[in-house]
């Protein structure tokens, strides 16, 4: 049997196999691996791209303290994106699942609708969620569209649940009793950690400062976008650093959310907020990729 | 000669509910005036057809040329410009013509021409690409393989960037991704390789095994899981009976809604620790997949009973002020304030207690976390825990069915505090929705209002409700609420539409005494009289109009009722509204025995009599023979025999 970790080597390794780049997590809170800059900046544009990374994935709402044997405040995502998607990516998909020891021919295997939509985002793509005996294993996405931009190739975006994947493979019940490493569980690596933010999170974090680092963080992205068109070396203009605003933003919003700060009526407003950043990270992003759709065309 | 067709369409996972909608396009698919056989499972869409024309016939045209008398050179210069011997050209009549045969085309050859555009051309409820940006090609999901066959040969185009061919593929996992077929084999062949094309039989399959292992088979799951599958078994899995402590609704929708399970029952309406699911393959020899959705199902019913016991923390009664932190809708404000709104108008409806402490709490259950998790419990899990808490029935039973009916065949509330809860409720948002002017246009209705007004009728006419329909709705939702009543009436009670027109068009007050007179109206209407004078009450409607007749009050003049069948008929009028007979059947019996009377009035009386004052009163009278007789129905819109509708 392995473990955790040996499942993920074996997952980065086979998509590397199949010309992923192997990446590292991305170093800022994302609540999900789609929004790491190698999957919302990469796949905008003309340009062919593979590649594969775990992204810890913070979600402040879905902290239990480490006392729901299978709900995490930070999960881990195996990101896979595929830009544009083979023809076989499904097959190839199922290949990965044998590689981490699933024999296909002995469990039940449907690939079940589930579009998916991201309004912060400006994105959205069809798909299914994928069943493995009842359970889902792996969101499966083929993107239309990204910060408000069709996509001229379309990406294949595969994330695995590696939590319930291993703790299915594992056979225990509990994600804290997976065995990350030989001798050392789930819990022993993590547990601290979602009980320690699921109290800074839903009782301390100090609701008048994030809001005003929300503010910080929307003032320094804007004013970063809004120097753009004078800007006149446009490669060099930072709008990567730009997009990690929109991050921090994003992940602000979630804390005050957590903390049951944000009222209804404010809500929509501090989600069109987070949109306009993203969509205008995406608009720079593309005016600055200019030259390579050029060379495409 | 006549050849046999198929055309294989395959692709990814197509969601299983649009599968029907799009068999049923494809059965109008053209080929050559035979009618095709169609069927799918959630990899392909297979259309087939016996002895398909291999050639349309040739035929002849006739060219029509230059008159006789413009000369033999015009006659060549025809010939020339059609490309044929001057000596085929034949002068018949006055001018000049050409017969030239046409040659059939192909069969294969025209559809190789059509069939591309064809299939995509398939509607889908929602549409992707996947190649060649936003310009390219749009189907449900990408399209990865074609069989497009005629007899033994190929049909050769290309759409989406993928070849027709004869190489199908079996089953994802246990068939062979490449099989030469026939049209003769493709059946079989797929058969081997663990596909079962015919969805029929797919579904006879489920239903057979599953009843087999005590299934309790719900319909709607049987068809979701016969096109979720090609290869489908079902297996039955156990679950620890400590479970069954949960309500059965909450272990009924985790089963069937979120794992797509048959329940089991030891006895009707009581659950047993297992259940039956359907795997998409052929078997579960070492018990893996039993396992598995065994462990899936234990954590869902963990989660379920974790989020019980937690609930179960804050009572419904303190949670009513967290509803002021759920949205019902932007500019109608939250929950609470529609809360307080509804529980006010069950009061104005003259609800008890019971009635108005259901709608205090109604809408309480939607900040637990059993309903945040399942969100189609909503009410029935704010019931469930107002009984758990000690609230007395009527209250917790009211809560529990406040969505009720939740279509034209559901049910209405089963106590009367139920109905005034469910009906304040949805009248609730029906008015709040028309006053900030959301009203449903065509196939958009988000906030579900058409059924939020048939709720309102359906509980309004079954419950036998006294409220008057017009104290109940605005102006501006009249008009709507008077199309959901024709359309109960009509469909779901079954009354013929002239009917009810007829009823609703002499007025409204409360939906019951529309159906009592609905009753008696269709009742009369099979006997010899009625009609007849219902053409008669369609006549003096004309006439009134014609005569731009203006009802002023005034009442009819004896002194000038002509002695005979005019004053006949106004001493019998007189007579009818002295009566005063509250009986709809009644009253219409002694309306419809006017026939003779109303006949004779038309046959000797001149209602366009010379002097006005007579023709006055003759139009006054008819008048109020008219309003007499459309107190229960305005007869005049009954459809008879003469009307040309």
């Amino acid at each position: 049997m392995d473990t955790y970790q040996e499942t993920i080597f074996r997952l980065k390794h086979y998509w590397a196999g199949r010309g992923a780049v192997i990446q590292e997590p991305y170093d800022l809170e994302v609540g999900a691996g789609t929004m790491a800059p190698e999957t919302f900046l990469r796949v905008l544009g003309p340009k062919p791209y593979r590649v594969a990374y775990v992204q810890p994935s913070r979600r402040p709402a879905d902290g239990r303290y480490g006392e729901n044997p299978n709900r995490l405040y930070k999960h881990q995502q195996l990101q896979v994106i595929l830009k544009p998607a083979p023809d076989d990516v499904i097959d190839q998909y199922l290949g990965s699942l044998e590689a981490i020891g699933i024999d296909l021919k002995k469990h039940d295997l449907k690939l079940e609708e589930d579009n998916w939509e991201s309004p912060t985002l400006g994105a959205w793509g069809v798909g299914w969620q994928v069943m493995l005996d009842g359970m889902e294993i792996t969101q499966f996405t083929y993107f239309q569209q990204c910060g408000g931009f069709d996509l001229d190739l379309v990406p294949a975006e595969i994330t695995y649940g590696l939590e319930r994947i291993v703790a299915f493979l594992q056979g225990v019940e509990s994600v804290y009793e997976i065995e990350w490493a030989p001798g050392v569980k789930y819990g022993d690596v993590r547990l601290a950690e979602e009980l320690q933010f699921s109290v800074y999170n839903f009782e301390m974090a100090n609701v008048d400062r994030l809001w005003r680092l929300l503010g910080e963080h929307e003032a320094e992205c804007k004013e970063l976008l809004a120097g753009y068109p004078k800007y006149p070396e446009k490669h060099r203009f930072p709008v990567l650093a730009a997009y990690d605003q929109v991050l921090k933003c994003s992940h602000l919003f979630n804390l005050l959310d957590s903390r049951g700060a944000i009222s209804v009526t404010e809500r929509v407003g501090v989600i069109k907020r987070v949109r306009d950043l993203a969509v205008g990270t995406a608009r720079v992003y593309m005016d600055q990729q200019i030259p390579a759709r050029e060379a495409a065309a | 000669m006549s050849l046999d067709f198929l055309l294989e369409i395959g692709t990814e996972e197509i969601p299983h509910w649009m599968i029907p909608g799009v068999l049923a396009q494809l059965t109008k698919l053209d080929l050559l005036g035979e009618a095709p056989a169609v069927d799918a499972t959630p990899r392909r869409l297979v259309v087939r057809a016996l002895r398909v024309p291999e050639r349309t016939p040739d035929r002849e045209e006739i060219i029509k040329g230059p008159p006789v008398v413009a000369g033999e050179r015009a006659a060549a210069g025809f010939a020339k410009k059609q490309g044929v011997d001057p000596g085929e050209v034949k002068a018949t009549g006055n001018y000049y013509e050409v017969r030239k045969r046409i040659a059939g085309r192909s069969t294969i050859e025209i559809l190789a021409d059509t069939l591309p555009a064809a299939i995509l051309a398939i509607e889908w409820p929602k549409t992707m690409y996947w190649i060649g940006g936003k310009s390219g090609p749009r189907f449900i999901r990408p399209i990865r393989w074609i069989v497009a066959l005629l007899g033994d040969e190929v049909i050769p185009f290309e759409v989406a960037g993928v070849k027709s061919g004869n190489l199908t593929r079996g089953h994802r996992v246990l068939g062979s991704a490449s099989i030469p077929v026939t049209t003769s084999n493709y059946e079989s062949e797929l058969k081997k390789n663990c596909v079962i094309l015919s969805s029929e039989q797919r579904r006879q399959k489920i239903q057979t095994e599953a009843s087999a292992l005590g299934a309790k088979i719900d319909p709607d799951l049987l068809e979701t899981l016969t096109f979720i599958t090609e290869y489908p078994a079902a297996i039955r899995g156990d679950f620890d009976p400590s479970y069954l402590e949960l309500p059965s609704e909450v272990l009924t929708t985790v089963m069937r809604h979120h794992q797509k399970y048959f329940a089991v029952e030891s006895a009707p309406g009581v659950l047993a620790p297992h259940f039956v699911a359907v795997m998409n393959t052929s078997g579960d020899p070492d018990g893996l997949v039993k396992k598995g959705n065994e462990r899936v199902l234990r954590a869902r019913f963990n989660d379920a009973r974790f989020f019980w016991d937690v609930d179960q923390q804050k009572k419904l009664a303190d949670r009513v002020e967290d509803l002021a932190h759920v949205t019902f809708q932007a500019k109608l404000g939250s929950y609470l304030e529609k809360t307080n709104r509804v529980v006010e108008l069950v009061e104005e409806l003259g609800g008890n207690e019971h009635a108005q402490r259901a709608a205090l709490l109604a809408k309480t259950d939607l900040t637990t976390e059993m309903v945040k998790e399942f969100t189609d419990l909503q009410g029935i899990v704010g019931g469930l825990y107002a009984k758990a808490q000690g609230e007395p029935e009527p209250v917790w039973r009211a809560i529990y069915e406040h969505y009720k009916p939740l279509s034209m065949e559901d049910s209405i509330p089963s106590t009367r505090e139920g109905q005034i809860v469910a009906l304040a409720d949805k009248l609730d948002t029906l008015r709040g929705c028309f006053a900030i002017g959301l009203v449903p246009t065509g196939s958009k209705d988000p906030f579900a209002l058409r059924r939020a007004a048939q709720g309102v009728v359906k509980i309004l006419a079954e419950a036998r409700l006294s409220y008057l329909l017009d104290q109940l709705v605005p102006v501006e939702l009249r008009e709507f609420l008077l199309e959901r009543i024709q359309h109960y009436f009509r469909e779901v009670r079954g009354y013929k539409y002239d009917e009810v027109n007829a009823v609703l068009a002499a007025g409204v007050s409360t939906l019951a005494d529309v159906e009592d007179r609905l009753a008696a109206l269709a009742a009369i209407r099979p006997t010899e009289n009625f009609e007849p004078l219902a053409a008669s009450c369609k006549r003096i409607r004309n006439i009134l109009k014609q005569a731009e007749f203006q009802a002023n009050g005034a009442a009819v003049q004896p002194d000038l009722l002509e002695p005979g069948p005019e004053r006949d008929l106004a001493d019998r009028l007189a007579a009818l509204v002295l009566e005063n007979e509250d009986d709809y059947s009644q009253r219409l019996l002694k309306i419809a025995s006017f026939r003779p009377a109303v006949d004779k009035f038309f046959d000797k009386v001149l209602v366009n009599a010379p002097d006005p004052n007579v023709r006055t009163n003759r139009l006054t009278l008819l008048s109020k023979l008219f309003a007499e007789f459309s107190t229960i129905a305005d007869f005049s819109e009954i459809v008879t025999s003469g009307d040309s509708k």
